[in-house]
């Protein structure tokens, strides 16, 4: 545990670990400071000032980026301070596409939420209003769209590649009014080295990156991820009886609140309309639907004749911890033989 | 993984996922950890971010060696002439952990004699690996210590697997990596709960918790438990199941959630075993290319339909839950055994639920006897957990071995090649690798997408082999081995060494293993699917 420090955040004392930001220290705490470039899993960069504070005896700084120090007093909200931050809002807003009713992150948005915040002045922006970017929307990958009209530039996907992936695939391009978060080369993301591990999708504020066909879940579970020997902690969401969604468990002792492709977006094999859904049982030559009554008492029958080391089990990796003691126990107390292998060498 | 057990006494991995992190090195072998375990990997960016030392060694140019420190291309199949190379020059320079040695592990003297065939020119030799970067490799992993061994299927999947395994041991011995946070031996495995079925005795030699069904005590145990008398004698490897097949000695299968159509190394062989079954029941959630050669097919209930524990590659007990409800007619696979097992009239199966199988186990299994569903709702657990008030163990090994002596058994080893050799009519080495967007057959096939970002199947070969043999990239090519042959298009790359292709083995039009030998490992019976000669024409 590393050293605590006292401070006072609008005449709320607080303690916070040293190293600290003003602005994570403000949130632990229940202080709501509006901000929209900072993210909890990603260093802090201060480029979109929205959270600025006043220090007394310094002027107004963004609390992202200044650690918390011994007895600071700190106010985040003040005439000057509001108006000030409502500029930097209408920057970030005067080319904006503003079509919420039409948009995938319509009421979970970020902006939305800083726009009720802020208290932008509707006549104002209309006043000035610029025309809104047209840069055509990316949807080249199958799993996640980028609609750069709805990007703030927080940088926080450019961040997230880097730092959590661990790739370099989008950064900021080009300048002024064009400066937008592209692939290198301005080519669609499917011909970079994305690998739609969609971790920049689950933390981009806005509508910029949002999953293809997003379906809203009726409810979400907690389990583990079905593919690899990492057992990520996915929440996967349902609706009609059909898988919708998977995001990360941000608490994951696993993973950290990452997920791969696989994890994130390949769940949908559950949903096949492949899957098998009755028992079946060869007749002439032919797999015909068969009631579980007729199959079990056929298995049970035939299986009554092959006793003993004649008769062998393969188990599988892919089923849970209670499926495969079950057909262990099976194997050896009802069948007798110790013939069961599952395909863990491979 | 019977390597590790005849070492160390377990065959897990000995360290937490989130501990990776904190290495100072982390050697990677076999392992294309970005692609197949991504999680895994994000971790050893994060590491090399934080200033770890990375070392991939690999035949193939996996993703990884762009955050590398250090390359080393071997040839498939000799990862025993590396690892023992770079521990003849850690005891060469006294670079090994004395202290260590002699408090925590016994015979150093035999193995240390067992280095002297592994001199630096004959190591560089069979391996391919330039003399000066295998002592760079070995003072890197010696000096920065916690060091982590990460491994996967590259290293067991070879007919001297074990071996691999034992030399990869034998590293961390003699440097003291074993039982310090952030090192250890790391088998990753591959899907979701091997860890659990193995644990669970879904192997032909053990109960659960590794318990020996050779061991009188054990198995009077299990008798006890089960109130039935049981069969001493291990069973059938998976291997040895089909071979026993295709001699008619095992005439009835009951295949869950496989599809060795597939994924069996020296498939056409397997199939033939198949059809000589005189009964086979396949239990899937698909109608997979081996269900349609079963006599009766089960519909099994998804992973989202049931309820549950998985395993994970760090032995951490994990619940799964029920989200949806079964399609159609769908049962989870212990609810259709217990059916099957009660109209056949046995006792001891009338399970209500998942929950009164795991106290059944808890039960019987010492590793898991602390573990109950109550405290899996508050996280998961990492084995072995003795008691329910123990927190569970996330470093194995940290005060002494689980080998009778309590000491870490350093192997002397001596290199063997491969079994499948090349020569004239078959000049290059196949390796098979997975793909990031595909896994182990049949589940991502059936997810929209995943197919379409992976690019469907290629056999990856070097520019010069190609411009050789006149082949260019998407050339539709025909591969041979000693066993059989396949069309499949031509990706060239250099992720590939001059010699050396690659395919993987997912897609159903393109079985790979058709191809694949399966000369076994002698004590961990693993098919060798990693190595095989063949030669590849234009088609
Ligand atoms: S990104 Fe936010 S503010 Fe912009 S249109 Fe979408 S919901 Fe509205
Ligand atoms: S999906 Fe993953 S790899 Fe692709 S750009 Fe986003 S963070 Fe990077
Ligand atoms: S795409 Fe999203 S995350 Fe990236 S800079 Fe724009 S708003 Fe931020
Ligand atoms: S999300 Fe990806 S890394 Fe995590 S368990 Fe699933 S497949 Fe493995």
């Amino acid at each position: 545990m590393s050293e605590l420090i006292t401070l006072t955040i609008d005449g709320v004392e607080i303690k916070a670990e040293k190293g600290t930001s003003i602005l994570r220290a403000a949130l632990e705490n229940g202080i709501y400071i509006p901000h929209l470039c900072d993210h909890q899993d990603l260093t802090s960069v201060g480029i979109c000032r929205v959270c600025l504070v006043e220090i007394e005896g310094r002027r107004p700084t963004v609390s992202c980026m200044t650690p918390v120090e011994e007895g600071m007093v700190v106010t985040t909200s003040s005439e000057e301070l509001d108006m000030t931050r409502k500029v930097n809002m209408e920057l970030l807003i005067l080319h904006h596409d503003y079509d919420c009713q039409n948009c995938a992150k319509n009421s979970y948005c970020k902006l939305q939420e800083l726009t009720r915040y802020v208290g932008i002045d509707e006549e104002r922006i209309s006043a000035m209003r610029a025309p809104a970017l047209d840069f055509p929307i990316d949807d080249s990958n199958p799993y996640y769209q980028r609609d750069m009209n709805k990007c703030v530039l927080c940088g926080i996907c450019v961040r997230t590649c880097e730092e959590i992936q661990g790739d370099e695939c989008i950064d900021f391009a080009f300048r002024g009014i064009e400066t937008r978060i592209s692939v290198l080369g301005d080519k669609p993301i499917i011909d970079s080295t994305c690998v739609t591990c969609g971790e920049c999708v689950s933390r981009c504020p806005v509508g910029a990156l949002v999953p293809q066909k997003a379906i809203e879940p009726t409810y979400e579970v907690e389990t583990v991820c079905p593919f690899c020997g990492c057992g990520c902690n996915i929440l996967v969401g349902a609706r009609g009886g059909k898988l919708v969604s998977s995001t990360a468990v941000e608490d994951s002792p696993v993973s950290g609140g990452s997920l791969c492709v696989k994890g994130r977006y390949g769940l949908s094999f559950v949903n096949s309309p492949e899957r098998l859904t009755t028992p079946l049982i060869r007749r002439d030559g032919e797999l015909v639907e068969a009631s579980w009554e007729e199959a079990i008492s056929l298995i049970s029958e035939k299986l009554g004749q092959y006793k003993g080391d004649q008769f062998a089990t393969i188990a599988s990796a892919k089923c849970t911890v209670e499926d495969n003691y079950v057909l262990q126990k099976f194997t050896r107390a009802v069948m007798g033989t110790n013939n069961i292998d599952h395909c863990a060498r491979l | 993984m019977a390597g590790l057990a005849t070492t160390l006494g377990s065959g897990a991995m000995t360290n937490t996922i989130g501990e990776v992190s904190d290495s100072a090195c982390i050697m990677a072998i076999g392992t294309s950890t970005t692609e197949a375990h991504p999680i895994i990997g994000y971790q050893v960016k994060k590491a090399v971010r934080r200033g770890a030392k990375l070392i991939v060694a690999n035949p193939q140019e996996v993703p990884l060696v762009r955050f590398a420190d250090l390359f080393l291309q071997i040839r498939p199949g000799s990862d025993v002439a590396l690892l023992m190379g770079m521990a003849r020059v850690i005891v060469e320079e006294g670079l090994h952990n004395q202290q260590y040695i002699e408090e925590r592990t016994e015979n150093f003297e035999a193995f240390k004699e067992s280095l002297s065939e592994f001199s630096l020119d004959f190591v560089s030799d069979i391996t391919g690996v330039p003399e000066e970067k295998i002592v760079e490799a070995a003072r890197m992993y010696a000096q920065n210590s916690p060091a982590s061994l990460l491994y996967c299927m590259g290293i067991t999947q070879h007919s001297h697997g074990t071996d691999n395994v034992l030399a990869l041991s034998n590293l961390a011995l003699i440097t003291g990596n074993l039982g310090n946070i952030s090192g250890g031996v790391n088998p990753l495995r591959g899907q979701n709960n091997v860890q659990g079925a193995c644990d669970m005795g879904s192997l032909p030699n053990v109960y659960t918790g590794y318990q020996k069904v050779e061991d009188e005590g054990a198995r009077q145990k299990f008798e006890g438990s089960w109130k039935i008398e049981l069969n001493p004698k291990p069973g059938l490897t998976h291997t040895e199941i089909f071979d026993a097949a295709y001699r008619n000695d095992v005439k009835a299968l009951y295949l869950v959630g496989e599809n060795p159509v597939l994924t069996e190394a020296n498939a056409s062989h397997s199939i033939e075993a198949m059809e000589k079954l005189e009964f086979f029941v396949v239990q899937d959630i698909f109608l997979n290319e081996t269900a349609q050669k079963a006599d009766v097919v089960l519909p099994a209930a998804s992973f989202a339909e049931k309820n549950g524990t998985f395993v994970n590659t760090e032995r951490r007990v994990q619940r799964v839950r029920k989200v949806i409800e079964p399609v159609g007619e769908a049962k989870p696979d212990w609810w259709i055994i217990s059916a099957i097992a009660n109209e056949m009239g046995a006792e001891g199966f009338a399970y209500n639920s998942a929950a009164d199988i795991f106290r059944e186990i808890s039960a019987v299994t010492p590793s898991y006897a602390g573990i109950t569903y109550e405290r899996l709702e508050h996280g998961g657990i990492q084995w072995p957990c003795p008691a329910e008030d123990h927190p569970g163990t996330p470093v194995l090994h940290t005060e002494k071995f689980n080998t009778p002596s309590g000491k870490g058994k350093l192997m002397p080893l001596s290199y063997r090649p491969s079994e499948d050799c090349c020569d004239f009519d078959f000049p290059l080495i196949l390796t098979t690798e997975r793909s990031l967007y595909q896994f182990h057959s049949t589940m991502t096939r059936y997810s929209e997408g995943l197919d379409e970002l992976s690019g469907g199947e290629h056999i990856k070969i070097n520019p010069a082999d190609a411009e050789r043999m006149g082949i260019a990239d998407g050339d539709l090519v025909k591969v041979k081995s000693r066993r059989g042959e396949l069309e499949v298009k031509a990706r060239i790359t250099r992720r590939s060494q001059p010699g050396v292709a690659a395919l993987s083995f997912h897609f159903a039009e393109c079985p790979t293993n058709l191809l694949t030998s399966s000369a076994l490992d002698p004590v961990a019976k693993t098919p060798e699917t990693k190595v095989c000669a063949i030669s590849i024409e234009k088609a």
